[in-house]
């Protein structure tokens, strides 16, 4: 549980375009334990998909690197899993279909991984449902098919692109509720990026608050919680709840 | 239908007779308009109210077809025509198609080119028409030219404008798993666009029927258009007509051809879902 499996390392991104340069991001370092869940949160618009983004190794950064267990990245790395704002599953691809979309891409649809993927979908009650397709679907249900096609390339870590942004708010408590047994389930790290403040508290062992663009770590809050079986319901519901979300909202700066 | 109507309240009822209904009434005023508009047609040109020497008349139009079937010459025309028009618009789709896949392939090649197709497309095709007969030779290789070129690049700009506008997220997806620009395409790109390509489709048999009647006009020994304007030539405006009204049919059948195989395939996933439940 102690050694550190993501390490970014002074990352800064510009974005070069014919009006300019931005700067995305500016000199961001902190490390992720294995098993642990850090929540990225910042104002909209600061960067924190781009950050998602150098980790996974979609975008090569303008400066320092990300290493993953050791290794620098410099691909897309097979130990990543990437979750977007939304589901996107193919609407012509049924759900089974949908979940072996990453290994047929990497080229590893070996029976073993087959049967990890009925085992999937089976623990996550997508069994019956394996042969409809996405329109049929809630969007809960379509939320776990996507995490399970996610999971289905087993990755050590996951990044969640604020996930759940995508759904209204009853069923992103039950999503988030799901999703993170899951996660804790298979033993998973996993970092994630969001906008709402609540949502970060109650999932995650440490809150970083990045600034405005350009995105700089501003403070890394530690989170914890001394209820029994950890849930993000329960959380949200535990005394020192408020005063996370007081302290991290106020480092947000919000002006209207 | 009355079977139907058992365990349903009398509201649904009522509502399921008025659609009902409402479908009849469509399907007899359309037929009626029809056997009004020829039966107009006949009477007026009976009673001389019309010269039936330029406009024909049904019962002419009739006779006509009939020499026509007897001579042995209808299906001749009439198939010569289909199996270019079938000709062109099969070539124009897929050479069209593959060559926006080339396109997409590279965002440089079509920045170079896009004012080339600019050009193409705005160009009147027929002017083409000339130039064909002389490089192919007068005959049925010059009409699917010229069907091909009036279809080909509207298929290419229509077909590459829908890759191009692949949702960019989707492609994004498949990125994380590490997928290459090959399996960009063939899990995202081209699954996603079955649809634009079948509207491509579409509109593809409209244009192909205007090439292969405009290259018959220009040069041509058989056919509906060659009917057409021999018709127009000796003032046999009785020929005109039944090839006019042949062409219209034809195109018509073409048509609910294209609507068939798009029903089939985008019929697929209805029917998956159907499959199981």
């Amino acid at each position: 549980m102690s050694e550190d499996i993501v390490d970014v390392r002074n990352v800064g991104m510009k974005y070069q375009s014919l009006n300019g340069e931005i700067t995305a991001i500016q000199d961001i370092s902190f490390s992720v334990k294995k098993g642990e869940f850090v929540s990225l949160v910042g104002p909209s618009g600061c960067g924190k998909s781009t950050l998602l983004s150098i980790i996974s190794g979609l975008l090569k950064p303008s400066q320092g690197k990300v290493l993953i267990e050791g290794e620098e990245v410099l691909k897309t790395s097979e130990k990543v899993g990437y979750m977007l704002q939304k589901d996107y599953l193919f609407d012509w691809r049924t759900i089974y279909q949908n979940v072996i979309l990453g290994l047929e891409i990497r080229r590893k649809l070996t029976p073993e991984n087959k049967d990890y993927v009925i085992h999937l979908l089976q623990t996550y009650g997508l069994y019956e449902f394996k042969d409809k397709y996405p329109k049929q679907l809630s969007g809960g249900m379509r939320q776990r098919a996507a995490l399970i096609r996610t999971l289905a390339v087993q990755p050590e870590i996951l990044l969640l692109d604020e996930a759940f942004s995508a759904l209204d708010y009853q069923t992103r408590l039950a999503v988030t509720e799901d999703i993170y047994s899951i996660i804790k389930n298979e033993g998973k790290t996993a970092i994630m990026v969001t906008h709402d403040i609540a949502e970060s508290i109650s999932m995650s062992d440490r809150v970083i608050v990045l600034t405005n663009r350009p995105a700089e770590i501003k403070s890394i809050h530690k989170i914890e919680f001394d209820c029994q079986k950890r849930t993000p319901l329960k959380c949200r519901e535990a005394p020192n709840f408020r005063e996370y979300f007081n302290n991290i909202w106020k480092e947000l700066d919000v002006h209207v | 239908m009355s079977k139907k109507y058992e365990n349903l309240s009398p509201e649904r009822i009522a509502f399921l007779k008025k659609v009902r209904a409402e479908k009849i009434a469509t399907w007899v005023i359309r037929t009626m308009i029809l056997v009004l508009f020829f039966a107009l047609w006949e009477v007026a040109a009976r009673l001389n109210l019309i010269d039936s020497f330029v406009t024909s008349q049904p019962s002419r139009m009739v006779k006509t077809l009939m020499n026509l079937y007897d001579s042995g010459d209808l299906f001749l025309h009439i198939g010569v025509t289909c199996l270019e028009t079938v000709a062109g618009f099969i070539i124009g789709t897929i050479l069209g198609t593959v060559i926006a896949v080339l396109l997409w392939w590279s965002d440089f090649t079509v920045r170079v080119l896009e004012p080339y197709l600019v050009v193409l497309n705005s160009l009147p095709k027929v002017a083409l028409g000339p130039i064909f007969i002389i490089w192919i030779g007068a005959g049925p290789f010059a009409i699917i030219a010229m069907a091909l070129a009036i279809s080909l690049i509207v298929t290419i700009l229509e077909v590459l404008n829908a890759f191009i506008h692949t949702d960019e997220d989707q492609i994004k997806l498949v990125k994380t798993f590490g997928a290459n620009r090959l399996q960009v395409f063939t899990k995202v790109v081209f699954p996603s666009n079955i649809p634009a390509m079948i509207n491509a489709l579409k509109v593809n048999v409209g244009l192909s029927w205007v090439g292969v009647i405009t290259g018959e006009f220009l040069v041509s020994k058989a056919g509906l258009g060659y009917l057409i304007v021999y018709g127009g030539q000796v003032f046999q405006l009785d020929l005109v007509m039944t090839s006019v009204i042949i062409l219209a049919i034809a195109a018509a059948l073409m048509y609910q051809g294209v609507v068939w195989i798009q029903n089939k395939l985008t019929g697929q996933q209805t029917a998956g879902e159907q499959d199981s439940i």
